[in-house]
């Protein structure tokens, strides 16, 4: 009863806030529902019971993707006014590509069930939550069977790292940089140490 | 009613997928707004993945959930990046202006 009236308190700010991404008018604002949409879903993995992925739901959407789109969104001057131009011009066709893949989801939902033998299938059972934690259970099995996918996984990371670094970094030509080799380089000729004498000057 | 099952969270995937594809198709002159809706869209299939994975007692799920969570954090940084660049050249991030490949 009461884990069902949670869930559907998450179920519904995840719909709303959702609603609430893809038609505000400001993009920050659509940044920040974005965050109250991945909050929602940790809910949702919470009561699912899957701690250790939300949890990282949180640090890794909210901590990192959604602080990066915000970073993006507001170092890019973009004319909100004209932004929402073709709202109206796309809504028809989009409204029916959303509807029919809608009733076409429900109705598959509504038609289908798992095979008999459905449990011969499992690959790796889940072990009962008293005895091991859902974080253990987890790395229990990406460092021994699943070991080679999460190596390529970081280096999916390294890539996108390196990339994305790259696109952006540009030389601009014009701007005086302080070079600290340089400066550590230079020798005792561009200094002189002088006694003055008092009374007298240089 | 109040007894939740694996079609209540397919459901809401269902919806929140709907809802990415539907602001792709409404936010035409918003790059950024499109890449938001599709993370609600791999956000959708991390609930099913993970959904299926506790209804079938299965650590499967889970774990490829964390592989679609890493792949989906590398396309949001390089996609930002490659608007960053474009709106650096160009000045606007509509999707009408990108198509410089049509020669």
């Amino acid at each position: 009863m009461i884990t069902a009236l949670i869930f559907y308190m998450f179920a519904t700010i995840l719909a709303g806030a959702g609603v609430m991404v893809i038609s505000s008018r400001n993009p920050v604002h659509s940044v920040l529902f974005m965050i109250v949409c991945f909050f929602n879903a940790a809910g949702l993995f919470l009561l699912l019971g899957a701690e250790f992925l939300a949890m990282s739901l949180v640090i890794v959407y909210v901590g990192a993707v959604a602080v990066l789109f915000l970073f993006v969104v507001m170092m890019l001057d973009i004319n909100t006014s004209e932004l929402k131009d073709g709202f109206l011009q796309y809504l028809p066709v989009g409204a029916v590509v959303g509807l029919l893949l809608l009733v076409e989801l429900v109705v598959l939902f509504g038609s289908w069930g798992f095979s008999a033998d459905v449990g011969t299938h499992i690959q790796a059972a889940t072990p009962s939550a008293e005895q091991v934690t859902n974080t253990q259970a987890l790395g229990m099995l990406i460092y021994t069977k699943y070991a080679l996918l999460f190596q390529v996984s970081g280096l999916i990371l390294l890539v996108a790292m390196v990339g994305a670094i790259l696109l952006t970094l540009r030389k601009r030509p014009g701007v005086r940089h302080q070079k600290v080799a340089d400066q550590c380089a230079r020798g005792t000729d561009t200094v002189q140490l002088q006694k003055v004498q008092t009374g007298r000057g240089i | 009613m109040f007894e939740i099952g694996l079609a209540h969270y397919l459901t809401v995937a269902a919806v929140l997928f709907t809802l990415g594809v539907f602001g792709i198709f409404i936010n035409r002159k918003n790059v950024i707004i499109i890449m938001m809706a599709i993370e609600l869209m791999l956000l959708a299939v991390n609930i099913n993945m993970v959904a299926f994975s506790s209804f079938l007692h299965d650590m499967v799920g889970q774990v490829f959930t964390m592989f679609i969570l890493t792949v989906a954090a590398a396309e949001a940084a390089i996609g930002l990046a490659i608007v960053v660049v474009f709106f650096r050249n160009r000045g606007s991030i509509a999707v009408e202006d990108i198509s410089e490949l049509r020669g």
